[in-house]
């Protein structure tokens, strides 16, 4: 294994790291604010608490997708990685 | 749990060939949930009556459900959808679940879970085709007709994205699963297995038919 296949592998781990942090970013905030609204919508109509609940979980499932893209491109990048090394 | 991590990164292994086409672990976990499924209605439609026993009970209680979720969410017109959606909400679900067993989930196969997305972007364009006519062609050209390349790359990005998340979702719970067998052996794995396998499973299957719905009815019926 030379040099090149070195820092390919090398930039490869660091590239799943940073797409990690921007993939943990977003979706926590968009998945938090959802989780917030829906307390408050709870708290203002107890009684809808089912409805709010399944609604939350879709908006947060689809919040978390760009996460997951992140996630993807990652797990992509460290099985170069397998490859190389 | 599906073994080592190196084992979940490297892909569905091929378990054999017919003429050249490799058939991967995939392919016959998706036989295996689809056998189980069989034989479970098999079983749960044997003497049905008026007066239902427990079995029934528990077959009322799912169809009901499914037949509630979708008229709630696709209006009552919509009905028709029930039986569709809610095979492909099971066989999602126990395709997710499979981890628990110790194989491999077929959904943590982006071909299964891509192949999937087509099938509701088939879906969408059909009925849509269907109920609206060449009116739904023209609303491509809407607002103005130099968005079309943007509305048409919209849609064929929705079942990338739809295979994605599920996908994603799915690998990473073994990925994570693999993980935390791999550093403790002992009672975590089982905990964290209820997570992982069958609450994130469910959950993700439910977004799967949540969204299959919601296009379909978008694309179907733009009143109301």
């Amino acid at each position: 294994m030379g040099w090149n296949e070195l820092a390919v592998a090398a930039f490869a781990v660091l590239g799943a790291g940073i797409a990690m942090i921007g993939g943990g970013f977003g979706p926590a905030i968009g998945q938090g604010y959802a989780a917030g609204k829906g307390a408050e919508a709870v708290g203002r109509q107890p009684e809808a608490q089912g409805k709010i609940m399944t609604t939350m979980l879709l908006g947060q499932a689809v919040a978390e997708t760009t996460g997951i893209y992140s996630l993807v491109v990652a797990l992509l990048l460290i099985g170069i990685v397998n490859r190389i090394l | 749990m599906i073994g080592s991590l190196e084992q979940v990164l490297e892909g569905p292994k091929t378990v054999f060939t017919v003429f050249g086409l490799p058939i991967t672990e995939s392919v016959v976990n998706t036989w295996i949930v689809m056998a189980v499924l069989v034989v479970l209605a098999l079983i749960f439609r044997r003497n049905l009556k008026l007066y239902p026993d427990k079995k029934q009970n528990i077959a009322e209680i799912i169809v009901e459900a499914l037949d509630g979720l979708v008229t709630s969410t696709m209006g009552a017109r919509n009905k028709n959808f029930m039986p569709f959606i809610g095979t492909v909400f099971l066989l999602i679900a126990f395709s997710n679940i499979l981890g628990i067993f110790g194989l491999r989930p077929p959904t943590a196969d982006f071909s299964v879970t891509f192949a999937y997305g087509v099938v509701t972007f088939c879906c969408i364009h059909f009925f849509a085709l269907k109920a609206k006519g060449w009116s739904y062609i023209k609303g491509f050209g809407q607002p103005f007709i130099f968005l079309l390349p943007i509305n048409i790359i919209g849609e064929v990005a929705k079942p990338f994205s739809l295979g994605m998340r599920l996908f994603g979702n799915l690998l990473g719970g073994s990925v994570i699963m693999a993980m935390i067998s791999g550093a403790i052996a002992l009672f975590v794995p089982a905990v964290a297995s209820i997570y992982f396998d069958l609450f994130s499973g469910f959950l993700q299957s439910f977004i799967f038919i949540m969204l299959t719905m919601v296009f379909i009815k978008i694309a179907k019926d733009d009143d109301d």
